[in-house]
């Protein structure tokens, strides 16, 4: 029997309320699988299950808010024997078992809004639960949390996290002003043989370049832990992404390093419409290995971040500018970005986050073989 | 296609990316990236949805035309009838 745990969703969550369980006990479940969905201060976050097997038993019910590390459910691996007989869970709604069909624009649309899907009545083809009775049920709703109340508790639960990350993590910085011309000038000439849909934005040859500089230099991706630093098992580049209302994430991007800029072009548009959404995965919120923030939108020429433990280290991307700039001995007007590096001193030295630094400028360089 | 159309479809791809936008209130000179705190991200979902709706394949270097409201329409028209 395997235990399946309520997942860590980055440093700054400590419990997460559950509003709904996706599966019931004899359900069948692949690793990836979707099983329930969180309520965070950050928004829903859906919950997959990291092994493969049969629900056995769910152990909390809906609308309890769940510390970090508490069973949720047992899993009988496959072939497994049910257990013991399960136990009733106090409050366990029987709904759970003769669930009604829940269209995903209704999901979504329940995520948004906070509305408890169990107290939904399903009017759609079948009883199926449709936007309509979503919204209908609104009125009625046992809301989790009121938006300011999450904007609240969302900069409580950010303060906390980064004042531990200031305390406890030893943070060394670096930047480099880095020539952007070159890769401006073949993202506009890419962009401009390309459909409107398929076009790249600068912040993907960031997050990409970012990802090719943790393969070259593996000691910023990773995390600290009771034994020292931990490399990460891919590059999976946390992108800090602003949430329309206030409030921010830093869901992950998958092993860029191995993705073609296209993939990770859709998948960030992908992120970004799904944090937005409120409707990022627990995967996305638990594995990042490196952070990037990017502030040159707002206008921020530069950009010194705090660590998100466990992370080691954090990129900072500022606004890409026009400055005088010298080439080959002449004076030049370039478009140039400073790149920043904050890392943890006790995983990484200023000579390591050098070298990272030196290979995200590289990359840069390079944009046709990102 | 009329001018009033092509405002609603503008509005409308507005709102798509920023959906706390009151398209009553909207002043139509002002800029949106500053007005409603657009990203490249927002402004890339914008020109997809224009795209979508009214099937102009909007080049990058044209985004600066359509900073407004109303030079967003002035815009499009000027695209839609030659």
């Amino acid at each position: 029997m395997i235990a399946f745990h309520m997942p860590t969703l980055g440093a700054d969550m400590e419990a997460g309320t559950l509003v709904e369980w996706l599966k019931k006990p004899g359900d069948v479940v692949a690793r990836g699988d979707i099983i329930a969905v969180v309520d965070t201060e950050k928004g829903a976050i859906e919950i997959e299950v990291f092994d493969a097997g049969v629900i056995d038993r769910l152990l909390i019910a809906p609308g309890q808010k769940t510390p970090v590390g508490t069973i949720l459910a047992m899993i009988r691996a496959p072939g497994e024997p049910p257990g013991v007989a399960p136990e009733p869970v106090a409050g366990a709604p029987p709904a759970v078992a003769a669930r009604a069909r829940i269209s995903p624009a209704a999901r979504k649309a329940a995520g948004q809004l906070g509305v408890d899907l169990d107290a939904v009545e399903g009017r759609g083809p079948g009883g199926s639960i449709t936007v309509a009775d979503v919204e209908r049920a609104v009125s009625g709703r046992r809301t989790v949390l009121s938006a300011s109340d999450r904007l609240a508790a969302t900069r409580a639960a950010v303060g906390a996290a980064m004042a531990r990350s200031k305390r406890d993590v030893p943070h060394v910085y670096l930047s480099n002003t880095v020539d952007l011309t070159p890769a401006l000038t073949w993202l506009r000439a890419e962009n401009a043989r390309r459909a409107v849909t398929e076009r790249l934005l600068p912040a993907v040859l960031f997050i990409k370049a970012v990802g090719r500089a943790c393969a070259d230099v593996p000691g910023v991706n990773g995390f600290w832990t009771d034994k020292g630093f931990a490399a990460g098992s891919g590059v999976h580049v946390g992108c800090a992404i602003a949430l329309r209302g206030g409030g921010l994430v830093a869901p992950a991007l998958h092993d860029v390093n191995t993705k073609s800029l296209d993939v990770i072009g859709r998948e960030f548009a992908d992120l970004v419409a799904r944090a937005r959404a409120g409707a990022l995965r627990s995967s996305e919120m638990s594995d990042p290995t490196i952070t990037v923030t990017n502030l040159g939108e707002l206008g921020v020429e530069s950009v010194y971040a705090i660590i998100y433990p466990p992370q080691v280290a954090i990129v900072g991307i500022g606004r890409i500018v026009d400055r005088p700039w010298v080439v080959e001995g002449r004076i030049e007007p370039r478009s140039v970005v400073t790149v920043s590096v904050s890392a943890d001193h006790r995983a990484v030295d200023g000579r390591g986050a050098g070298a990272f630094l030196t290979a995200v400028e590289r990359w840069l360089q390079e944009p046709a073989a990102l | 296609m009329t001018r009033d159309e092509i405002r609603t479809a503008v509005l409308h791809a507005l709102t798509s990316v920023a959906p706390e936008i009151d398209p009553q209130r909207l002043d139509p000179d002002s800029v949106f990236r500053q007005a409603y705190d657009l990203d490249s991200m927002d402004v890339l979902n914008f020109m997809i949805a224009l795209h979508a709706s009214l099937d102009v394949d909007v080049p990058e270097s044209d985004y600066v035309k359509l900073a407004s409201l109303n030079s967003a329409v002035d815009y499009l028209a000027g695209r839609l009838t030659s």
